[in-house]
């Protein structure tokens, strides 16, 4: 009852401030057009053009650039790619919902300070953070020199280097990603619900799986398009722990724009990037959907 | 409606396109330089990597000139190379970049021809260092710094192995294996194995550069990584026992450990050099030409070697802080002669595609 007069309340007060919302509009609307949606024009007619020597374009019409993005090569990379960020989203979701889950248990004081731990990392720069790694990890580094030192290991182990690298330098740097949006669904969920479920008879672990997990499943989504979607564009891990020896998408569009000086190449490795994002925040939304009856958009 | 309303947005994007990429092309004239131009009145913006040269610059050069100097820095070629090729004015004056990128400038138009009267100390350069393929008679850019890529590797590891050709780096010996690292920059990861197969580093034959391509995938599975920062690093800490390098970088490797040695394979090897480029699109044009002038002084010069532990191209910098240095660093003391016998990097043009293309199928093997 309570709830639908403040609502009613709400719908008058946000048909007063219709205008002045539109006005609130103005700055990010402009922002994404100027800011996203021209230069992702431009990268799609550039994706239609050919390559200039020097970098840049000329302007003569080819479809050259879609069919070579077809071309084995390039299609294992992305397959590579998604392999790798899938690996990390789904690590990041077994280690990430516990955690979270964790944190709502917690009194409110202490739910903040957990939150601010687990941002802590973001206030150091990615690159010194990924180097850490390094330093860590290496054959001379602090675990393996450790490790022999308990005698537990006689001779170092190679750990970085390798794809497991790669996937535990993106696990690291996006974690946080994960596990905030599900803290957040599930902070959300009343209490009252997971309590009727019980009263109505549910035992707690039919209370978690039919109740909680159901209604924090919009924040695993999202958590998991926050990971998966950094992941797959990220070229610097690859590039360190993964000491160079394997490639992912991010480093391939980033190679095409600055050493091969093929911009509408890039521009369709960029475009297709682009294009699965999108596909992934559809099936986001279809998902969501299902689950809540609403559109969260 | 919804299709043709499409099409009309995608042909007015397409104009748009068409009318900023052809603006790009339009550039200022280059007008006569005056050489009595009062500098106190002109601005300069400096594009450098970080550390590359003295910090005291900027304050000592408005002392001498009156003239503002703001640095800005780059970490990598590409990376100024995207900012100064972008179209319209970069806002740049003089930029800091290697040779066969100030060529690649050059063939756009980029960059100014340089008035060798505003600049006098180019008498202090050596004369080979006008003898650079990427721009014979440094026409458009002045040489900074050169040197060469070899392997620098631990004497005390690799004791009674010690490398002498490319092909101990690309199949080393197996108690070797997995403690090599080679560099990640294309043209150098491509080096070693066109030198060991006897191509130009230049070669933009397919045929050449597939079997180069051969020889670095079988190089890569005894390879540490790819690196082309903490290479030095490695060998200190013994995580690696030889790596591809930089001359000048070796020496830092040698300052932490004096194991460590350097040497330029059998095969031979590249000439590279850093230079200085003056933008079409500076309107600071004649302080431009007194801060490459200022750059090319013997004390300036000779701090580059003590400090960034470099080879430069002048004569009277290289007399004054070489005998101090070339018994720690024996690759200091590599001569102008010897250098020029290494290959000039040029710049690939069309086939720098063939080249990434190869160095993608490399690290997917």
């Amino acid at each position: 009852m309570k709830d639908l007069e403040s609502n009613k309340e709400r719908d008058a007060i946000q048909r007063r401030a219709l205008l002045s919302r539109l006005i609130f509009l103005v700055p990010g609307v402009t922002y994404i057009v100027v800011l996203m949606l021209i230069p992702l024009g431009f990268i799609f007619v550039y994706t239609f053009l050919s390559r200039g020597t020097y970098g840049g374009i000329e302007t003569v019409f080819t479809l050259s650039n879609y069919t070579r993005a077809l071309d084995p090569l390039y299609l294992k990379v992305l397959l590579d790619s998604i392999l790798i960020a899938t690996i990390t989203t789904l690590l990041a979701f077994a280690i990430g919902f516990p955690v979270a889950y964790a944190i709502t248990k917690l009194p409110a004081h202490r739910q903040n300070l957990m939150l601010v731990l687990i941002v802590l990392p973001f206030w150091t720069n990615f690159l010194i953070r990924t180097y850490a790694w390094i330093v860590l990890l290496n054959t001379q580094g602090f675990l393996n020199q450790g490790l022999m030192k308990l005698g537990v290991l006689s001779q170092p182990i190679s750990l970085l280097y390798k794809p497991s690298a790669v996937v535990l330098g993106l696990l690291y740097a996006y974690l946080p990603l994960m596990i905030l949006p599900i803290y957040s669904a599930l902070v959300r969920i009343d209490p009252a619900m997971r309590e009727a479920a019980v009263d109505l008879g549910a035992s707690p672990s039919e209370a978690f799986r039919q109740v909680t997990l159901p209604l924090a499943i919009p924040g695993v989504l999202i958590g998991g398009i926050f990971v998966f979607v950094p992941s797959l564009g990220n070229f610097i891990v690859p590039e360190l722990l993964g000491g160079g020896k394997m490639i992912m998408v991010g480093n391939l569009i980033r190679d095409q724009f600055l050493k091969a000086r093929d911009w509408p190449f890039g521009s369709v490795l960029a475009l297709s990037m682009v294009l699965m994002l999108l596909l992934l925040f559809f099936i986001q939304a279809r998902i969501n959907k299902r689950i809540l009856g609403v559109n969260h958009a | 409606m919804k299709v043709s309303r499409a099409a009309i947005a995608t042909a007015a994007l397409a104009a748009a396109v068409l009318v900023l990429t052809s603006c790009s092309s339009s550039n200022s004239t280059s007008g006569k330089l005056d050489p009595k131009a009062d500098l106190s009145k002109q601005v300069l913006t400096i594009s450098n990597w970080a550390a590359y040269m003295p910090d005291d610059i900027p304050a000592k050069f408005k002392a001498k000139f009156g003239t503002k100097v703001t640095v800005t820095t780059h970490a990598t070629n590409e990376e100024i190379m995207a900012k100064l090729t972008a179209g319209g004015d970069s806002g740049i004056d003089v930029a800091f970049v290697s040779g066969q990128f100030a060529q690649a400038l050059a063939a756009q138009g980029l960059i100014e021809t340089l008035d060798k009267s505003l600049i006098p100390n180019v008498a202090n350069l050596y004369p080979e260092a006008a003898n650079l393929a990427y721009d014979k008679g440094n026409v458009y850019s002045m040489p900074y710094s050169w040197g060469t890529t070899g392997i620098c590797y631990r004497s005390d590891l690799m004791k009674g192995s010690e490398p002498t050709s490319w092909m101990d780096l690309l199949a080393p010996k197996p108690q070797f294996k997995g403690k090599v690292t080679m560099l990640a920059t294309e043209r150098w990861l491509m080096l070693p194995a066109q030198k060991a197969l006897g191509y130009s580093i230049n070669t933009q034959s397919a045929t050449e550069m597939a079997k180069v391509k051969d020889l670095l995938i079988k190089a890569k599975s005894n390879l540490l990584a790819y690196d082309d920062t903490t290479f030095y690093d490695r060998l200190v800490s013994g995580e690696a026992v030889m790596v591809e390098a930089w001359d000048g970088w070796c020496n830092y490797g040698i300052a932490k450990n004096k194991n460590i040695k350097f040497v330029i394979p059998k095969e031979g090897s590249d000439l590279w050099a850093d230079t200085m480029v003056v933008l079409k699109t500076s309107k600071n044009k004649e302080a431009a030409h007194a801060f490459i002038n200022y750059i090319l002084d013997k004390d300036v010069q000779s701090w580059v070697i003590d400090n960034i532990l470099y080879k430069v191209p002048n004569k009277p910098a290289m007399e004054k802080s070489l005998p101090a240095l070339v018994a720690q660093y024996p690759n200091m003391g590599i001569t102008p002669a010897e250098l020029l016998k290494g290959e000039s990097i040029v710049d690939l043009g069309k086939a720098s595609a063939l080249y990434t293309q190869i160095a993608t199928e490399v690290s997917t093997k």
